[in-house]
Order: C-alpha cells, then sequence, then structure tokens
C-alpha cells in the first residue's frame, strides 16, 4: 500500500502521473527545501493545495490575488474570525463585492502557483495518505492534471533528460569517422575544447569530467552537444573483456521454436 | 545440443542473483565482489561481470539464465548478454523507488537491444514498503501488454511462476508473429 519515497528518486511529475492514472483520492505530503506542502487530490484531479504555513483560507487567497486589499482582508479576519470560507465565499457573492467565478480563479490561481513551485523541488521525502482531505470548510476545486504536468516538467527536465540521452558516463567517446564532420570547422567555447582534447576511445566520460573538474551536468551539457551535433559518438571503452559464455546463440526458426518452447515450458513447470 | 538463453536484468539489489538461484540447477555461477563504494552498500556483494544459471530440459536442449550486474558501471555488458536472448525478465525492488527510474531505462535499453518479448517481477512484494503492482505499472510506464508480475526471488514457485509467464509470451509472439 506505501506510496513514499524521495523525490530524487520520483519525480513530482511522475507522482502526479501516477495520481492521475490510478484516479487517487488523498492528500500528498511534500517535505520541500525548506518547507512542507501538501496537495490534494479527487479522484486524479488536483482539489487543493497549501505551502507551509502560507494562509490558505480564502482571506488570504483573495488577499495574494489583489481582489481584497490588505486592510479588507484583515477588517474579515478581526470581524468574522469564525466563519468557513464557503460562508465567506458566499457573504461576498451576495454582498455583489465579487462573482463565484471571480473567487474560483483566484484560488485556482493560488493552487496553480503552489503546485509550480513543488515541480522544483527535485530532493525531499514524500508521502501519499488515501483517507487525508483538505478541512471541510474549504473550498476546492477541480483541475486536470494533464496541463499541469507538461507545464511543471519543463521546468525540471534538462538534467533528466540529459541522463536519459547519455545514461552511462562510462562509456568513452569517439570522433565520428564522416566527411563534413570535422571538429576544427566548429565553433567551440573554452569548456568544449577542453572536453574535445581528452575524447580518446580509452577515456570514459567520467575520466573527462574529472580531469577538468567538470560537474555531472556540466559534462553532460558538452557532451549532448557534441553528440546532437554529430561530431562525436558514444563507444564501448577499449580493453573490456568479454566473458567467454556470452558467445552468439542462433536465432530459432518459427516452426522449431514452438515445440522447443513447449519443451522448456513442461521441465519449468516440473522443477 | 542446442542451448537457449533467457536474460534477467534490473537495478542494482533488486534480486536478480536470488531469482536465478532460486531455479537453477547448477550454483549459480557468478562474479560477486565485496561492495567498496559507500553509496551502494545496502548489502554485502554485487555481481560485477554477470550470473550464470542452467536448467538442462532434456538429452539436446538447454537453457541458460544469464543475469547482468546492476551496477550502472557495467552496463556494456547488457548487449553481449542480451544477444540471441529468448526473451527476457526486468527485476524491480517493490521496496525502493529510487530504482524506478533506473529500471525504465534498463527496460527501454533491453528493448532496443533486441525485440523479444519479456516481462516485470515485482519482487519483495510481500515487504510492508512495497509498492502495488498497479503503482508500479504506472511508474514504470508499463504497456498493458507487457505482463507485471508480483514475486519473490527467494521462492522457487514464485520464479516458476514468472519464468513460465514470459514462455507463454514468447509462445504467443511465435504464434502470432
Ligand atoms: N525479502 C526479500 N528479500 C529479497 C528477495 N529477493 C532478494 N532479496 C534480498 O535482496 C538483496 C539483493 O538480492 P540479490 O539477488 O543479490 O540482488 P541482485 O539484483 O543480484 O544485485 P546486484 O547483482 O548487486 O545488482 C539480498 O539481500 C537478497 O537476500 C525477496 O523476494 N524478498
Ligand atoms: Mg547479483
Amino acid at each position: 500500500m506505501a506510496l513514499k519515497g524521495n523525490l530524487r528518486d520520483f519525480s513530482v511529475a511522475q507522482l502526479f502521473n501516477l495520481i492521475n492514472l490510478a484516479r487517487k483520492t488523498g492528500t500528498l505530503t511534500l517535505e520541500g527545501p525548506d518547507q512542507a506542502a501538501w496537495v490534494s487530490f479527487r479522484e486524479g484531479k488536483l482539489i487543493y493545495a497549501q505551502l507551509g504555513s502560507e494562509d490558505g483560507t480564502l482571506t488570504g487567497v483573495l488577499a495574494k490575488a489583489g481582489k481584497l486589499t490588505p486592510r479588507q482582508a484583515k477588517l474579515i479576519k478581526t470581524h468574522a474570525p469564525d466563519k468557513s470560507d464557503q460562508e465567506l465565499g458566499l457573504m461576498l457573492i451576495n454582498a455583489g463585492y465579487l462573482s463565484q467565478k471571480e473567487i474560483l480563479a483566484s484560488i485556482r490561481q493560488y493552487v496553480l502557483d503552489i503546485v509550480f513551485q513543488l515541480f522544483t523541488w527535485t530532493d525531499g521525502y514524500f508521502r501519499f495518505d488515501g483517507d487525508v482531505l483538505p478541512p471541510d470548510d474549504r473550498i476546492t476545486i477541480r483541475i486536470d492534471l494533464e496541463n499541469i504536468i507538461i507545464e511543471g516538467s519543463r521546468r525540471v527536465q534538462e538534467l533528466e533528460q540529459l541522463r536519459e540521452e547519455i545514461p552511462n558516463l562510462d562509456m568513452a567517446l569517439d570522433f565520428v569517422d564522416r566527411p563534413g564532420a570535422n571538429i576544427r570547422d566548429v565553433n567551440l567555447n573554452v569548456e568544449e575544447w577542453k572536453v574535445v582534447s581528452y575524447i580518446n576511445p580509452k577515456n570514459t566520460i567520467r575520466q573527462i569530467a574529472k580531469a577538468n573538474k567538470m560537474s555531472e551536468l556540466q559534462i553532460r551539457r558538452i557532451v549532448y552537444g557534441l553528440l546532437q551535433a554529430g561530431l562525436v559518438e558514444i563507444v564501448r571503452p577499449e580493453g573490456m573483456p568479454l566473458p567467454p559464455q556470452a558467445q552468439r546463440i542462433q536465432p530459432l526458426d518459427r516452426q522449431e521454436g514452438a515445440s522447443l518452447v513447449n519443451r522448456l515450458i513442461q521441465r519449468i513447470r516440473s522443477l | 545440443m542446442q542451448t537457449v538463453k533467457m536474460v534477467v536484468t534490473g537495478p542494482f539489489a533488486a534480486g536478480k542473483t536470488c531469482f536465478i538461484n532460486s531455479v537453477s540447477e547448477i550454483d549459480v555461477v557468478s562474479t560477486e565482489r565485496k561492495i567498496s563504494s559507500e553509496a551502494e552498500r545496502i548489502k554485502e556483494t554485487t555481481t560485477v561481470a554477470m550470473d550464470f544459471g542452467r536448467i538442462t530440459v532434456d538429452d539436446d536442449l538447454v537453457l541458460y539464465i544469464f543475469g547482468t550486474p546492476g551496477q550502472k558501471r557495467f552496463d556494456f555488458m547488457w548487449e553481449i548478454l542480451s544477444e540471441g536472448m529468448l526473451g527476457f525478465i526486468v527485476v524491480v525492488d517493490s521496496t525502493r523507488p529510487e530504482t524506478f527510474r533506473e529500471a525504465k531505462g534498463i527496460l527501454h535499453t533491453f528493448r532496443a537491444y533486441a525485440p523479444t518479448p519479456y516481462v516485470v517481477a515485482a519482487n519483495k512484494q510481500y515487504l510492508p514498503d512495497a509498492w502495488t503492482v498497479d503503482d508500479l505499472r504506472i511508474a514504470l510506464k508499463l504497456d498493458r501488454n507487457i505482463k507485471m508480475l508480483p514475486c519473490v526471488a527467494t521462492d522457487k514457485e514464485s520464479v516458476k511462476g514468472v519464468l513460465l509467464e514470459l514462455l507463454y509470451s514468447i509462445l504467443e509472439e511465435m504464434k502470432a508473429g
């Protein structure tokens, strides 16, 4: 049942995607760099968010949106401290001060602002509790997660993408042997030249980074650029031994294959 | 004598060596080393080159089961191990979300090496922190038609079940193809 872990390993985008696809109801608690956040969902839709000790009551939300002046907000707090958000909302609508649409739009913006911030949290504990929902008196909304995921992801994509493009820093690089792909014809900056000067099937990418005192992100950016430009390719480092057992095994023809697989099935059943 | 092979892959410490050990008729020929890097010290030993298990079917058919090393820096071995395989099994430790992204990467890499059938074994399913099979399926972005099987790598029956499901998929694909 456990749905908990660290954002390092399972990002906010991935969590939202899971909540969306599994149509989960409950509250996600995230522990960020210096405060916590709570995001609630109903059947896979975003309904509410609260960041740290920010004032997430309707008064706070409307004040932040500029719909109430700080003075008005303060007046409401002192004169109607026990009003629920729903009561307050009705009151403001009946007084002709704000429309229902304006109130909902303010809440929506408030929640989205929080949620987009969360996408930049790439480290920290998270936990999903299926039985926890926002306080009863809060006005909740209902927003599809798809667009949020797309927009939020743009903000954290770079390193992740680079890791996928270059999964293994223990591979080496070699120049591409192709007419027109001459490294001398390309405008490279100093950092790029430093990397290029070490390119050799004997040096792993990790070693090149180390020799140049570059961070993972720096080396990945540069190698990615060189790869995209078609100037270098990733190669297996020279001198890596091949295991004896890993000889080529002939592929099967289909008829023979089916009977063979059936024999395997019989045998494994009998183990 | 004909030999066929299957590959068991997955992230570091997912349970690949245990998985093969549970069904192999020989002691897994494993190239285990003591772990030196602090970061990876959640257990004592790790597979560095590969695991190698065997199931003899009859006088002229042998199944080899290769296990890949889980640590990233050995993944140049994968391409070699995957050559000519009948199918492969991706073992995932259901209790360690920090390995899911890697599992996804491994899955895609193997897919690229050979378009053979595969199944995913959601290992350590009965530990308290295990993610459910449904949540894991989403986390790994697994296609609906790929089997995701709850698994206990230390339990022979459980491992047999996973191997059989893979073989059924292989058979199905042969019939369809
Ligand atoms: N409780 C439980 N523990 C398991 C299970 N399968 C494996 N383990 C434990 O998980 C740890 C890792 O298992 P291994 O088989 O060494 O994993 P591996 O995938 O071969 O690891 P590397 O070769 O280092 O990548 C060991 O301590 C096992 O005892 C399981 O189904 N349940
Ligand atoms: Mg192992």
